[in-house]
C-alpha cells in the first residue's frame, strides 16, 4: 500500500499572529526519513525537469533515505546556493512537485500525493545550516587578480556573488539600502523565511572573501563606468522588480493606501512591528483590505492581521482578488496559511476607488463584481467586471500588492544598457550578458517578477559565464 | 559617515537648527544642487531625507541642515562632532536643472532657506541674475543670510513680526517683484503653506516655478510609492521623480496630508523616549 504523505508541523493557527515567529516548523529526522521513503525513485525522473535549476532530486532524496544528510546537502548545492530559503519559498506545487510522477495529471498544482520535496529540501538545508557544512571551495590560483561587481544582494546578487567567490573571484556586492537579503529581506516577512537563516547565508559569502558594501547605489553614487575603471572585470545586475505598481483609481493617495512593497519594507527590512523600540511607523487599521492575489500579498494580509493581533483590534483583514482562488499565483501552503489565520477572500471583486475623510485618511473602498472571461495572454481566464455590481467595502487601510516592475535608478543613468518596453534589461538567455560588454544581469530585472529559485538560476549561468569571460 | 563638526544655527522660540558636516565621499563627489541623502540615526532608526547643503570633494564631506521637529530630527541634533551615523545613501532625486535662464527668484521659508542655498550658488554661478527672499517667522530665526547673501545680486528678508527685514510674507514681495518686472523662473523651499502660495501667486504671472517637496520616504529610490504625491493628476514618487516639480501641478493638500500620517505615533515616540 502507498505511504501516506507527511504532513509538516506548523504552529498551530491560534498560536500564530501576535507575532512574527515561523509558522511552519519543518521535518524532524524520523519525519523526513518516511517522506523520503516514499519516493519511488523513478527511473526517468521528472521531478528534476519541473526545477528552474535542475536539483538532482532524486539523487537527494535517495540521500536522505540513507541517512548521509551531508551528501544531500551537497548534492543539492551543486545546483541550488540556498537550500534553507528555497525549502522556504519555492513554489513547488508550481515546480518541481507538479512534475512529480504522483501528481495526477491535468491538476492546475502538485497533489497531496507529491513528494513533499521543498520539506526535505529544507530539513537538508536546514541540517547544512546547524552543522556548518561548507562547500568545498576550488579556488583557482589564476582568478586571484580579478574583481567583480555586484549590484544588489537579492537572491540573484547573492548567488552570483557565491558562485565566483566559490572560484576565488574577488566580489564585492554593493547594495542600495542599509541591509543585505533584497527582497528576501525588506518582501519576506520574518514568519515565513527567519532572519536568522537569511544572516546564516550571508555571513556564509562573507566568510568566502565576498565584501558587502551597503547604502551605495550604483547608478547615482557610482556608475558601471567607474566600477570598470576601478578595475573591475564584469559586473552583474540584480537589481530586482522594486518599483510597486497602483491601481490608478479615484482616491489611490489617500493616507492609508499603502504599495505592497511600502508596508512589507516597514515591517520587515524597518521592524515597524517592533514600534516604538524601533522608530519606523507604520498603521494598522481595524478593516484592512489588501488587493491581490500573489505570494506578496498573503505576506501583507498576514503581516497585518499580526499588526492587528498585536494591538488588540478584533482580526478584520480581507484580500480582494479580481480572479477566483484557483487563479492565484500565490503559494498554495500561503493561501492555507491566510485562510487558517482568519484571513477573509473576496474572490471575483475588482477594485475601483477609494473615498475618505477630512483628514484624509481613506474609509471606503469601491469594488465591481467580476465573472470569468476567456483566458488572457497569462493563459489566465480574464476578469470581466459585471456592469451595475458596484458595492462598498469599510476600508481603513489598504494595501496594493498587484506587480511590480523594473527599477530604473540604475538603467536610466546607463543608457547604454539596453532594456525592453517594460524597462527589465535585455540579455542573451544563454550567458545573460546585457548589450554592455562585460555586464551581466539576472533576477526580477530580467524578464520581471520571477520566483528565488529562478532569481538564482539565472544568476548561476551569469557566474559561469563571468567566469568564462575572465578565463579569455 | 562621521560627523565631522556641527553647529546649531539657531534656538529660538522652540525652534532649533543644526548644520551637520559628514564625512560621505561618494555622496560628496556626485552631489548636485537639488539632490538629497537619506540617512538613518541608528539601527534601529528610521530613514530619513535631507537636501545636500553643500559639498566638499577634498574633504569628503557632505553637509546638511535639520531643523529639529520630529523624533529622528531630534535624535539626529544629539549627535556630537566624532559620532558616526548607522547608514546614509545618495544622492538621491533628480538634480536641478542648473542654466541660464536670466532673471531668477528664489525663495526660502524657514529651514528651506538651506535648501535654495546650493541652487542658489549654482544658478548665480551660470550667469543667472538671482534676487532671493528669504523669510522667518523671527529674527532670530533667520539661518545663512551671511551665505545667501555672497550667492544673491538683490536680497530681501521678511520677518512674519517685523524683528528683522521687512514686516511681511514672502510671497507679498514675491509678488511686488513679479508685478515690477519679468523673471525667468521662481524656485522655492519652504513649509507647505508657503510654497502652496508661491504657486498660487505666479500662476498670474506665468513664469515657470519649481518647487522641491518634502514628502515623507521610505527607501527613497522609487521601491516604497510612500512619498508619491499627485502632480498633474498623475501619481509621482517625489524621491525618483522629484524631488522638484512644477508648483502650479502640485496637489498641496494631498501632498499636506500624507505627510502627517504618522502624526500621533511621532507624539508617542517622543513622549516615550523623553525628546
Amino acid at each position: 500500500m502507498r505511504k501516506e504523505p507527511v504532513k509538516v508541523k506548523e504552529k498551530e493557527a491560534s498560536a500564530r499572529g501576535a507575532n512574527f515567529d515561523e509558522v511552519v516548523l519543518g521535518y524532524s529526522e524520523e519525519e523526513a526519513l518516511q517522506e523520503a521513503s516514499r519516493c519511488l525513485q523513478c527511473k526517468n525522473p521528472a521531478c528534476i525537469s519541473g526545477c528552474p535549476v535542475g536539483i538532482n532530486i532524486k539523487k537527494f532524496i535517495y540521500e536522505v533515505t540513507k541517512k548521509d544528510y551531508k551528501s544531500a546537502y551537497f548534492t543539492i548545492r551543486e545546483k541550488n546556493d540556498f537550500p534553507s530559503i528555497c525549502g522556504r519559498v519555492c513554489p513547488a506545487e508550481y515546480q518541481c512537485r507538479k512534475a512529480c510522477v504522483l501528481t495526477k495529471k491535468g491538476e492546475p498544482f502538485a497533489s497531496e500525493q507529491a513528494i513533499n520535496i521543498h520539506f526535505l529540501e529544507r530539513f537538508v538545508g536546514d541540517y547544512g545550516v546547524k552543522n556548518n557544512l561548507e562547500i568545498p571551495v576550488e579556488k583557482d590560483a589564476k582568478f586571484a587578480n580579478f574583481k567583480v561587481a555586484v549590484v544588489g544582494s537579492g537572491p540573484a546578487g547573492l548567488c552570483c556573488a557565491g558562485e565566483l567567490a566559490r572560484r576565488g573571484i574577488k566580489v564585492v556586492i554593493f547594495e542600495s539600502l542599509h541591509k543585505s537579503g533584497g527582497v528576501l529581506r525588506y518582501g519576506i516577512p520574518p514568519f515565513r523565511l527567519p532572519r536568522d537563516i537569511l544572516d546564516y547565508e550571508i555571513d556564509y559569502l562573507k566568510k568566502l572573501g565576498v565584501e558587502i558594501v551597503p547604502n551605495t547605489i550604483v547608478g547615482k553614487a557610482i556608475t558601471l563606468e567607474e566600477l570598470f575603471a576601478d578595475g573591475y572585470s564584469c559586473v552583474f545586475l540584480g537589481l530586482g522588480a522594486g518599483v510597486p505598481a497602483f491601481l490608478g483609481v479615484e482616491g489611490e493617495n489617500f493616507c492609508n493606501i499603502y504599495s505592497v512593497n511600502e508596508f512589507l519594507t516597514r515591517v520587515n527590512l524597518m521592524s515597524a512591528y517592533k514600534f516604538p523600540e524601533f522608530h519606523t511607523p507604520v498603521n494598522v487599521g481595524k478593516n484592512i483590505v489588501v488587493i491581490g492575489g500573489g505570494n506578496t500579498a498573503m505576506d501583507a494580509a498576514r503581516a497585518a492581521l499580526r499588526l492587528q493581533k498585536m494591538q488588540g483590534i478584533p482580526v478584520n483583514t480581507t484580500i480582494i482578488y479580481r480572479r477566483t482562488e484557483i487563479e492565484m499565483p500565490a503559494r498554495r501552503l500561503e493561501i492555507e496559511h491566510a485562510r487558517e489565520e482568519g484571513i477573509k477572500f473576496e474572490f471575483l471583486v475588482q477594485p475601483t476607488g477609494f473615498s475618505g475623510d477630512e483628514k484624509g485618511f481613506v474609509k471606503k473602498i469601491r469594488a465591481l463584481r467580476c465573472r470569468l472571461g476567456e483566458p488572457d495572454a497569462s493563459g489566465r481566464r480574464r476578469p470581466v467586471p459585471i456592469e451595475g455590481s458596484e458595492f462598498e467595502m469599510d476600508c481603513d487601510l489598504a494595501v496594493i500588492a498587484i506587480g511590480l516592475s523594473a527599477n530604473q535608478v540604475l538603467t536610466s543613468a546607463t543608457p547604454q544598457l539596453k532594456t525592453d518596453k517594460y524597462f527589465d534589461v535585455v540579455v542573451d538567455p544563454n550567458n545573460m550578458e546585457t548589450s554592455m560588454k562585460r555586464v551581466f544581469a539576472g533576477g526580477d530585472i530580467v524578464g520581471g517578477e520571477g520566483t528565488v529559485i529562478e532569481a538564482m538560476g539565472m544568476a548561476k549561468t551569469a557566474s559561469n559565464a563571468i567566469v568564462v569571460r575572465i578565463s579569455e | 559617515m562621521k560627523i565631522l563638526a556641527k553647529e546649531v544655527l539657531t534656538e529660538n522660540s522652540g525652534v532649533k537648527v543644526t548644520k551637520l558636516e559628514i564625512l560621505a565621499g561618494l555622496v560628496a563627489k556626485k552631489a548636485r544642487p537639488g539632490q538629497f541623502v537619506v540617512l538613518m540615526v541608528s539601527e534601529k532608526g528610521e530613514r530619513i531625507p535631507l537636501t545636500v547643503v553643500d559639498t566638499d570633494i577634498n574633504k569628503g564631506s557632505i553637509t546638511v541642515i535639520v531643523q529639529e521637529a520630529g523624533f529622528t530630527t531630534k535624535l539626529l541634533g544629539k549627535l556630537k562632532a566624532g559620532d558616526s551615523l548607522y547608514a546614509l545613501t545618495g544622492p538621491l532625486g533628480h538634480a536641478t536643472e542648473i542654466k541660464n535662464y536670466g532673471k531668477v527668484i528664489l525663495i526660502g521659508g524657514g529651514v528651506g532657506i538651506a535648501e535654495i542655498y546650493p541652487v542658489a550658488k549654482a544658478l548665480k554661478e551660470a550667469g543667472n541674475y538671482v534676487e532671493v527672499i528669504l523669510g522667518a517667522r523671527t529674527k532670530g530665526l533667520l539661518i545663512l543670510e551671511q551665505e545667501m547673501r555672497s550667492v544673491s545680486d538683490k536680497l530681501h528678508i521678511l520677518t512674519d513680526d517685523g524683528s528683522y527685514g521687512e514686516k511681511g510674507f514672502t510671497t507679498t514681495a514675491l509678488e511686488n517683484l513679479l508685478k515690477a518686472g519679468k523673471y525667468d523662473l521662481v524656485y522655492a523651499v519652504g513649509p507647505i503653506p508657503m510654497m502652496k502660495r508661491v504657486a498660487m501667486v505666479t500662476k498670474n504671472f506665468s513664469v515657470k516655478t519649481i518647487v522641491s517637496l518634502n514628502a515623507l520616504m521610505v527607501d527613497a529610490t522609487g521601491m516604497c510609492g510612500g512619498c508619491r504625491v499627485n502632480v498633474g493628476g498623475k501619481a509621482k514618487f517625489s524621491c525618483v521623480d522629484g524631488p522638484e516639480f512644477d508648483a502650479e501641478l502640485v496637489d498641496w493638500e494631498g501632498l499636506e496630508k500624507r505627510n502627517r500620517v504618522y502624526i500621533e505615533q511621532e507624539k508617542h515616540i517622543c513622549n516615550l523616549y523623553k525628546i
